[in-house]
């Protein structure tokens, strides 16, 4: 039971990361392939703050996240004012993402790549909970909000959007640094339910696996994003016993999700109690016709 | 300690540029980031250690093993993983996603068959250096110098001289009117493939000798990226000099400033070419087109 408990409390970590990750990649049409980073640097600034200097765990929370907004800024200041191509864009992202992983590593505080262990335990499942819905709440009211109309414009039509008045660069980048922040929430509570971290955790392959759960869930929802993390991180974890080829079967079943489900799970849609009473009044509506033919 | 410095970056780059041209000629047709590429050189490695240990047949079986292997998995990696997404006319994004995920397939596939092994090739090149103006230099790195530059000047006339490297030339300037000019589309992408999974299984065996093969030796690849941003995405002669110009900045800042900073600074340099020269030295794309 406590196995299935702790599944469930990195389900809600990385939902916070992916989440925030929906409104940049899903909402507002740009590809990151380096947002561990911004975990990586929310869970080294609150691990540090609790670690060395005994900080408040809620304090830490903040402190990482802002950290990580502020980098943010970094990157996205010079990328994003100068409308990079999305691909570019996605491959400076990856090369930010391994450039701070190698800083990390190159750090004294943060010990380098033995990393830091004994990182107090504060992220209890409640707390992770908590934390997922909060996200999750505030990320609803963020994309009906006025900026998360205009990342939406954006997205389906950036040309479009910017003759209708919309600023691309500030919109793009309050989405990358409410992005970042929610990576650096997730990145603070990952370090406090591990009481580990080191830098190769945060490698471009977990920025992917964030990635690919936004693209896999469907763009523009952020329901779909939930449920494509809970599949990454709950499907692998069933085939612990075949452990050596659950990244096999997560790399087979990314290239089939972009084959012959491109716009994800979700698609644009969301998850709720409207679309599953829908769902029921569809299938029974299905058995009746079927009925009325035969 | 300069010339023998210059030389060391010499031979790294050519290991680079070899690595780069591959990944930009699809970059250059489809316009997209094969994230696959490493994977591909990865595999060409792997054949070729075990035609030279497991079948003993020699360098040169060995070396053609790889680049024709490779060239292979390429083509397959093209016909089953994109062709259905270019055929949808898939954004280019979608092509790079299916791309990392081919490339966690295929990696976890060799450490679920093969497994985590680091496998070092027999000795083929001579240990014993030859004196050059008072610097070391390697017979291995010499020869990953003269392959990749006799591979690149052929892979040159190739699409300078034959009719289907027109053909190849007039599809990355523009596709569709390409195809409109009676250019079969499928099959031009298909020798594209081929010609990059060559240069992948050249580039493969080189990395395998130089350090080992193992199943995470793509990652290296990181460095071809930078290497064809740096060049210019898209572009073969910008390719080389870019993979000419890394290995050699790279060896001086590791040699003069430091070894730890060394993959920050490459790291750094994308980002830097992405905002201030988004074409790199040889490219043509900028903005966004509408």
């Amino acid at each position: 039971m406590d196995y299935i408990l702790g599944v469930i409390a990195v389900i809600c970590i990385e939902t916070i990361a992916t989440v925030g990750l929906a409104v940049f990649t899903g909402f507002t049409g740009l590809f990151s392939l380096g947002h561990a980073a911004f975990m990586a640097i929310g869970a080294y600034t609150a691990a540090i703050l609790t670690y060395f200097y005994n900080a408040p765990f809620i304090l830490a929370l903040i402190a990482g996240m802002i950290m990580s907004g502020l980098i943010s800024i970094i990157l996205g200041f010079p990328t994003l004012r100068a409308k990079l191509r999305g691909d570019y864009f996605a491959i400076a992202t990856l090369g930010f993402g391994e450039a701070i992983r190698v800083i990390l590593e190159n750090m004294s505080i943060t010990q380098g790549a033995r990393g830091l262990p004994g990182i107090k335990h504060y992220t209890t499942l409640p707390v992770a909970i908590f934390f997922a819905v909060l996200v999750l709440w505030l990320t609803k009211n963020f994309i009906w909000s006025k900026y998360g109309r205009n990342a939406i414009a954006v997205r389906e039509d950036a040309v479009a959007a910017e003759m209708a008045g919309i600023d691309l660069f500030k919109v793009r980048m309050l989405s990358l640094i409410y992005s970042a922040m929610c990576a650096g929430l997730a990145g603070g509570l990952f370090a406090h339910y591990l009481n580990f971290i080191q830098p190769v955790m945060f490698t471009s392959i977990l920025s992917t696996r964030l990635t690919s759960a936004v693209v896999a869930g469907g763009m523009g929802s952020i329901t779909g994003p939930v449920i494509a993390v809970a599949l990454f991180i709950a499907v692998p974890e069933l085939l612990r016993v075949a452990n050596m080829w659950r990244l096999v079967a997560y790399g087979l079943i990314l290239v089939l999700i972009m084959i012959y489900r491109p716009s994800g799970i979700m698609g644009y849609h969301e998850l709720s109690f409207e679309a599953i009473k829908n769902l029921l009044r569809w299938i029974s509506r299905g058995k009746t016709a079927g009925r009325k033919e035969m | 300690m300069f010339l023998q410095t210059l030389v060391t970056g010499l031979s790294i780059g050519g290991v680079y540029a070899l690595m780069a041209v591959g990944y930009s000629l699809v970059f250059s047709i489809l316009n997209f980031s094969n994230f696959a590429h490493g994977t591909i050189i990865m595999l060409g490695a792997y054949v070729g250690y075990f035609i030279i240990s497991n079948l003993k047949l020699g360098f040169t079986f060995s070396l053609v093993g790889a680049i024709i292997g490779a060239a292979i998995l390429a083509v397959l990696n093209v016909k089953l993983a994109y062709t259905p997404l270019i055929n949808r006319r898939a954004s280019s994004l979608y092509l790079m996603i299916t791309a990392m995920g081919v490339s966690i397939f295929l990696e976890n596939m060799v450490y679920v068959t093969v497994g985590s092994h680091f496998y070092s090739f027999p000795e083929i090149f001579k240990q014993t250096s030859i004196k050059f103006f008072n610097s070391d230099i390697s017979p291995l790195d010499l020869w990953a110098l003269v392959f990749s530059f006799i591979s690149i000047y052929g892979l040159h006339l190739f699409l300078t001289k034959t009719k289907l490297g027109t053909a190849i030339r007039a599809a990355s300037y523009d596709m569709t009117i390409a195809s409109l000019n009676g250019v079969n589309m499928s099959r031009l992408i298909s020798v594209v493939f081929i010609l990059a999974g060559s240069f992948a299984g050249l580039a493969g065996i080189f990395l395998g000798i130089k350090y080992m093969v193992y199943p995470t030796m793509g990652w290296i690849t990181n460095k071809a990226y930078i290497a064809a941003v740096i060049g210019g995405l898209g572009s073969l002669p910008g390719a080389v000099i870019g993979g000419i110009l890394l290995g050699v900045i790279e060896t001086f800042v590791s040699v003069y400033i430091s070894s730890t900073i060394r993959d920050v600074f490459s790291f750094s340099m994308v980002i830097i070419f992405l905002v201030f020269l988004p074409a790199g030295l040889m490219g043509r794309h900028l903005e966004e087109k509408v």
